[in-house]
């Protein structure tokens, strides 16, 4: 690598932004809405804010979303199931830092 | 190119039936899965996994993979013949691989890119191009203390035949002092180029690996100190490593193993920062030589004590 196209790039962490819409992370998932709604509506994402439209997302929301709709998709798991999934990943992650101080 | 068997990947038998494939597929699929999964190998064990049922799940496809006939061996060298998929009309469909799955050579030779559902999936946006998304595992002094690190990427891209290859790409970023484990950074315009210049975002989340001296837990850190009997007995002040450097901290008299002392604001550099939490470890020195023995036998008799009094024996 030369020098010269030597570049370094920065970013922002997500997370620390601001808050997620329901549009924003919808599009961050590349899921539909209806979709994003569902996890909501299950649980699975917890939604500060009144209707769907004012909803806002933070912490581990983008995180759980994509997993959430990842093993759906892949597993071909219910939101019940995925729910418990996640629920029972995070405590095994938990774990498992507490083991070994990583998520590895 | 290598051969592919996709029934021994799947475990099944040549002739098995379309409900025993899907069971298969299942069973596999859930001790596979990166998410679930912690084999080392099971990303790529998932995508070999996802292949193979995109095809034989596939009548058509699966008649077609057939027609190859089973005198190859995985691995080997194969080139398919001429006219090998003549008469068979692949109708596509929604594939189930894994979001930026990029199949193999073998089988986009085979079916092509026809076959590879999803693709376009997140392009709500037509005048951006898509989002990327990416896992990297870092050291945590990146987040500790900041700093650029090389992150190397393997992109799906297309060719100028349309055909799908996958890219290397190393971006040297600048990792967010105090980023914890889960984030995501976004690097802005790093995500597809369409022609018109309108570019998606990367978005990059983050894992650590194990630490030398810290355990991460969320934004605290913990420290396992190792301390002399004497020193957890009588107090002492001692050196204690920090991610901000070294502190000199206070072990209260009469500490313990396992005594967790806070020290706060000396975790993750995050907003708000961490706490780092030290637990003593209580490191005992050798009785190798007749001073340290009658060291050890005058506290014995000076101190009775019984460190098994409360298992009733």
């Amino acid at each position: 690598m030369t020098p010269r196209n030597y570049q370094v790039l920065r970013g922002t962490i997500v997370e620390c932004e601001s808050l997620l819409s329901l549009e924003e992370l919808s599009r961050l998932c590349a899921a539909e809405a209806a979709r994003i709604i569902e996890l909501v509506e299950e649980g699975i994402l917890p939604a500060a804010g009144g209707a769907a439209g004012e909803w806002r997302f933070g912490g581990s929301a983008l995180r759980r979303a994509r997993t959430a709709l990842r093993l759906q998709r892949d597993l071909e798991i219910n939101l019940a199931g995925v729910a418990l999934a996640l629920d029972l990943l995070e405590e095994i992650g938990e774990l498992r830092r507490r083991l070994h101080g990583t998520n590895a | 190119m290598e051969f592919k068997d996709y029934y021994k990947i799947m475990g099944v038998a040549r002739d098995a039936k379309e409900a025993g494939i899907k069971q298969a597929y299942r069973r596999l699929a859930r001790k596979y899965h990166p998410d679930v999964s912690k084999e080392k190998d099971a990303e790529a064990r998932f995508k070999e996994l996802g292949e193979a049922y995109e095809v034989l799940k596939n009548p058509e496809k699966r008649a077609a993979y057939d027609q190859l006939g089973s005198g190859h061996r995985p691995g080997e060298t194969f080139r398919p013949p001429p006219d090998w998929d003549a008469g068979f009309e692949f109708s596509g469909g929604a594939g189930g691989g894994s979001e930026g799955a990029a199949y193999s050579e073998f089988f986009e030779t085979l079916f092509g890119r026809r076959g590879r559902g999803g693709a376009a999936q997140g392009a709500f946006d037509a005048g951006r191009g898509e989002d990327h998304h990416a896992k990297v595992l870092l050291d945590l002094e990146a987040s500790l203390t900041g700093g650029t690190r090389s992150i190397g990427l393997r992109v799906p891209e297309v060719d100028a035949e349309g055909r799908l290859i996958i890219k290397e790409r190393t971006l040297n970023v600048q990792i967010p002092q105090g980023i914890l484990a889960g984030q995501t950074i976004r690097l802005a315009g790093q995500g597809t180029r369409l022609h018109n210049g309108a570019a998606g975002d990367l978005y990059v989340e983050v894992e650590f690996q194990p630490h030398r001296l810290y355990r991460l837990d969320g934004r605290d850190l913990i420290l396992e100190l190792p301390v002399a009997p004497w020193e957890a007995a009588l107090g002492a002040t001692v050196q204690t490593p920090t991610p901000g450097g070294p502190i000199d901290l206070k072990i209260p008299p009469g500490s313990k193993a396992g005594t967790k002392l806070r020290v706060k604001g000396r975790g993750v550099p995050a907003a708000p920062p961490g706490d780092l939490y030290v637990v003593l470890q209580i490191a005992l020195p050798a009785a190798t030589d007749a001073k340290a023995r009658a060291a050890y036998q005058a506290l014995a008799a000076a101190a009775p004590f019984d460190p098994r009094a409360r298992l009733g024996v």
